[in-house]
């Protein structure tokens, strides 16, 4: 079967604005359970408004992902790559999922309201302190497992696009 | 060449992920800082870091609807709303004599589980020594260090806060105490118009409370307990308004007595129970849990509390589920 050289527009452009959102979303993350800084609550609110906002897009992503044909790894990439190749996109989408979700429980857990766009959206768990705990230790065990992953993928992207040259990275860039 | 780029960009995206997970939000002091501070070296698993010590109650707030032109919150306009709340003292020692502790605390969940929802934590000083987190932190190393006079010497704006504390009086029952707000916060009318605001839990008792055992770790608990029993522990909730001359960004200069003042409704407490019972173990008092018709002031301090308490949550919740979990294996 012909397989395509580049993955479809419409995955192209969801990766790219995806990378851009969970990017700020992790680093966002990552600073304001730390800080005591007066634009920590700002941040905290952006960084739930942008986390439903991430929740939607990944079923976009995981329904074009479904029905699109996307490019084979080529036969110059060593079968262990292919494999760790297979397993960090899978890694992804399961992270992308786990993400935004305990996200959202942990809120219900704590008792907190969430709201998009001053739309109060439903709470799904009673008021528990252990489901808290659950939900929080996943949310934050996950970002960091989150990280790593994109490590690894920009490290391998780039030994692709600037060693390899063997038309990986362009098939996420190519127009 | 492409092989010394690939070793810098590769170089740079490890070290912004080391920097985002280690460094990032750190300095000066951050929330882990603070909370590792508060817990000290015997750590009490499950507790809260600060305020270790305490019950739950819940009740109604009968809202006066005095406040109303001034904010849109629905716990603000004329009506009864349910509440779950706790009532404490300061320390991070589940176990504390409640005699001998320098704070005493009424925190408020109003509209629990609605998007409505107003949580505030009150204690009894109304005003703080210092009035930015790292000036914060200070003192409480101060405190372990037993250095507080010099730490005082050093800081002149904790007068107003040395005022309180030398005229305070702790009284015989938690149910005779003035909560304050201590942070100010904006209040928002439909209009978009804002008024900052402070407020206070005024006791409604002539009651003075008798204690039975001033030795009993629990004396106050118990007192407030067996005068549950005989009826329902009433507060005035007042809201002071700011004026012109005041600093709603600054927790340690008290507002006049002249500024207009507004009672916004009663604190009617129903019942009490245990904390490791009540719904109220669960809930972290996060004065930043704010409905439409309440806004944050600019107070360094009250942002920093909203992180600091976050952090305390996430571990006491992490050691209650462990406790869980294992507790479940060993049966």
């Amino acid at each position: 079967m012909n397989k395509p050289a580049v993955y479809p527009l419409a995955m192209r452009v969801m990766h790219w604005l995806m990378a851009a959102l969970v990017l700020s979303l992790v680093f966002a993350g990552l600073t304001m359970v730390k800080s005591l800084g007066p634009w920590q609550q700002q941040l905290l609110a952006w960084h739930k408004a942008m986390g439903l906002l991430a929740m939607l897009a990944i079923l976009v992503r995981l329904y074009l992902r479904l029905r699109s044909d996307t490019p084979k790894l080529p036969d110059s990439v060593p079968k262990m790559q292919q494999i760790a190749a297979k397993l960090t996109q899978l890694g992804f989408y399961i992270l992308l999922v786990v993400m935004p979700l305990s996200g959202y429980l942990m809120q219900n857990a704590a008792g907190r309201p969430l709201e998009l766009f001053g739309l109060p959206l439903p709470s799904l768990l009673n008021t528990d302190l252990a489901l808290y705990g659950l939900f929080r230790e996943i949310h934050g065990w996950a970002a960091l497992l989150l990280v790593l992953l994109i490590v690894v993928h920009i490290i391998a992207a780039l030994y692709h696009g600037l060693i390899k040259r063997d038309g990986v990275f362009s098939s996420m860039l190519r127009r | 060449m492409r092989y010394v780029i690939f070793a810098a960009a590769a170089g740079a995206v490890v070290a912004a992920a080391i920097y985002a997970v280690s460094f990032s939000g750190r300095a000066p002091v951050s929330a882990q800082d603070f909370v590792n501070l508060q817990q000290g070296s015997r750590l009490q698993a499950g507790f809260r870091r600060a305020h270790a010590k305490g019950f739950c109650i819940s009740g109604e707030f009968q809202s006066s609807g005095a406040l109303a032109a001034y904010s849109s919150a629905q716990v603000l306009q004329s009506g009864s709303y349910p509440f779950i709340g706790r009532i404490s003292i300061a320390g991070n020692n589940p176990s504390a004599p409640d005699l001998k502790a320098p704070v005493r605390s009424l925190a408020l969940t109003i509209l629990p589980d609605s998007p409505q929802q107003w949580r505030t934590a009150m204690n009894t000083p109304p005003v703080l020594a210092v009035a930015t987190p790292e000036k914060f932190y200070q003192q409480l190393l101060a405190i372990q260090n037993s250095t507080v006079p010099e730490f005082f010497a050093a800081h002149p704006e904790a007068q107003n806060f040395i005022n309180w504390r030398n005229s305070y009086q702790p009284s015989q029952s938690f149910a005779t105490e003035r909560y304050h707000s201590i942070n100010a916060f904006y209040l928002i009318n439909a209009q978009g118009q804002q008024q900052a605001v402070r407020w206070a839990a005024l006791p409604l008792t002539d009651d003075v409370g008798q204690i039975t055992d001033a030795e009993a770790t629990d004396a106050l608990q118990q007192e407030f307990l067996s005068r549950l029993q005989q009826g329902p522990v009433r507060f005035d909730l007042q809201f002071t308004l700011a004026t012109a001359n005041d600093n709603p960004a600054d927790a340690t200069i008290p507002w006049p007595d002249t500024n207009p003042q507004l009672i916004a409704g009663t604190i009617v407490i129903e019942q009490a129970s245990l904390q490791d019972a009540g719904a109220c173990n669960a809930i972290n008092f996060d004065p930043l849990v704010l409905p439409a018709g309440f806004a944050p002031s600019d107070d360094p301090i009250l942002r920093a509390r909203a992180a600091a308490y976050a952090e305390s949550h996430r571990r006491r919740a992490r050691e209650v589920l462990m406790q869980q979990v294992t507790g479940g294996a060993n049966e």
